[in-house]
């Protein structure tokens, strides 16, 4: 199988790990991954808050510039998947957007053909093009031992909702019990990490990070796992600060799925990014897992 | 009940926002319910909530409404619309809302049109999001107090190699804003000509 492969800013340097997980375990599982030539930034909320043709034909840009190899788009980050499967499904829908959209494209010597290109989460394809018995076949470092809070956020599961439960998605859960960690209960999985409130209005923004992070530890998870950019780098980077206003202790690793699913496919985990985040997760994952190792022999 | 029979209930504002937004149509389906504002991470900081807006709307309350804090505090995470029993794009009506906001001069709230002006300005220039430059111009002009007080997590950030201090840059800058432009001009012939989305 092979997909055009949209990375997104984020990918880029803030969330380098979540990229480089990517490509690591997509080459573990034997897909092939081709980087869209020259792709632009899908302008994550932004532009729709100004113009809704110009958000709707910069996103289109992208969908234009597939080539005739490639009818499949994945894309790791919520907030560009959305936005490229929400103006396709546009486009689809609705004769006029798409006739604008078009005449926009025209400009840049483009056309984009509604429903020509499948756009995919990351989590979608491993999960149904992978499947169970091809990862538990691949499985070589078990997750034994490890908690693990599968955390989803909001905009692969909604508003459309295609390949799991829009409030208590499971995808992830399942994924990781094959793989053998202990999933706990995440009742807040499909809540919102507040996107860029933080840069709004701190109030607001660390309430709803405590919120996700206080739930993670009720459970006990050793950490989180996540599949968006925006997701990591309010759970992780504000962690600090988030303890200093709620006067809280968390200490919880914000580990990307990838990066975690590469682990249990024995993947060194230096070629996994980890390292890069505020809060450390290896000591934590070796300790658990090198715990279970001992118990398992003892 | 055909669509027709709610015909005269429309307000000039409300089919103006309808007309803005995609499914917009879907507006006139609200039952007053209440889904959306109980579903709503950020109800308890609105000023109203949604359910409240689409009352608004339909009594063509427009400075109300698009003076409210309300959709500045909506996160877009699609709760409310994923709940709707009426199917009402209620996260879309939100940027229309925002939209018309700030083209009318009404946005009570200085920050978000900010970050999404200063977020864009980058993306038009290179094509891509540059987050250096969008944290610092935007903190810089609008929240210095809360640049200072991220200055720590920055610096954390860079030690690992997570901040560039260079933007990275599509080669076909040009075509982008060809498109953009393009883009631009349509969405203003269009309000001009007042017709549908």
């Amino acid at each position: 199988m092979k997909y055009a492969y949209y990375p997104g800013c984020s990918l880029e340097v803030n969330s380098a790990s979540y990229d480089v997980s990517t490509r690591a375990v997509m080459e573990k599982l034997g897909l092939q991954l081709d980087e869209l030539d020259d792709w632009n930034c899908c302008g994550a909320t932004e532009y729709f808050t100004q113009d809704e043709l110009v958000a709707t034909s910069v996103i289109a840009r992208n969908l234009a510039l597939v080539d005739k190899d490639h009818d499949q788009l994945v894309a790791p980050c919520a907030a560009c998947y959305l936005n490229l499967k929400k103006v396709d499904k546009l486009m689809c829908d609705h004769a006029d957007m798409n006739a604008q959209i078009n005449q926009a494209l025209a400009a840049g010597n483009l056309k984009y053909k509604a429903g020509r290109v499948r756009v995919r989460h990351l989590l979608d394809v491993i999960y149904t093009d992978v499947g169970e018995a091809a990862l538990k076949a691949k499985l070589v470092q078990p997750l034994n031992g490890l908690r693990v809070a599968a955390y989803y956020g909001c905009q692969v599961v909604r508003p459309v909702g295609e390949f799991d439960n829009p409030e208590y998605p499971m995808k992830m859960d399942e994924m990781f019990q094959w793989l053998g960690a202990e999933v706990v209960d995440y009742p807040v999985k499909s809540h919102c990490c507040g996107g860029h409130m933080t840069q709004l209005s701190e109030d607001m923004a660390f309430e709803m990070i405590r919120r996700l992070l206080q739930s993670a530890a009720d459970y006990r998870a050793d950490l989180i796992l996540t599949m968006c950019p925006m997701c990591q780098l309010n759970l992780d980077a504000y962690q600090g600060r988030v303890n200093n206003y709620f006067n809280t202790n968390f200490r919880l690793p914000i580990v990307f799925f990838t990066q975690m699913l590469g682990v249990a496919l024995g993947i060194d985990m230096k070629k996994l990014g980890f390292g890069k985040e505020l809060v450390a997760a290896e000591p934590v994952i070796r300790a658990k897992l090198e715990g279970q190792a001992a118990g398992a022999t003892a | 009940m055909s669509v027709e029979s709610t015909e005269i209930h429309r307000s000039q504002f409300m089919r103006d926002v309808m007309a803005e937004t995609p499914d917009g149509e879907r507006l006139v389906h609200c039952l007053q319910c209440g889904s959306c504002g109980g579903s709503c991470p950020n109800g308890p900081d609105m000023d109203y909530t949604p359910r409240a807006i689409f009352s608004m709307i339909a009594a063509n309350r427009r400075d109300d409404v698009l003076k409210s804090n309300t959709m500045w505090c909506c996160v877009s995470c699609y709760f409310c619309t994923a709940r709707c029993p009426q199917e009402i794009p209620i996260t879309e009506t939100m940027y229309t809302l925002k939209r018309m906001a700030i083209r009318e001069g009404k946005a009570t709230e200085g920050d978000a049109p900010a970050l999404a002006r200063t977020f864009t300005g980058f993306v038009d220039k290179f094509g891509r999001a540059f987050e250096v430059g969008i944290a610092t111009r935007y903190l810089m002009l609008n929240k210095p107090m809360s640049g200072l007080k991220s200055m720590g997590m920055g610096m954390s950030m860079f030690a690992r190699g997570r901040l560039s201090l260079r933007p990275a840059k599509i080669r076909q800058t040009g075509q982008l804003q060809a498109i953009i432009s393009k883009a631009r001009e349509l969405s203003k012939q269009e309000r001009r000509s007042g017709g549908a989305s």
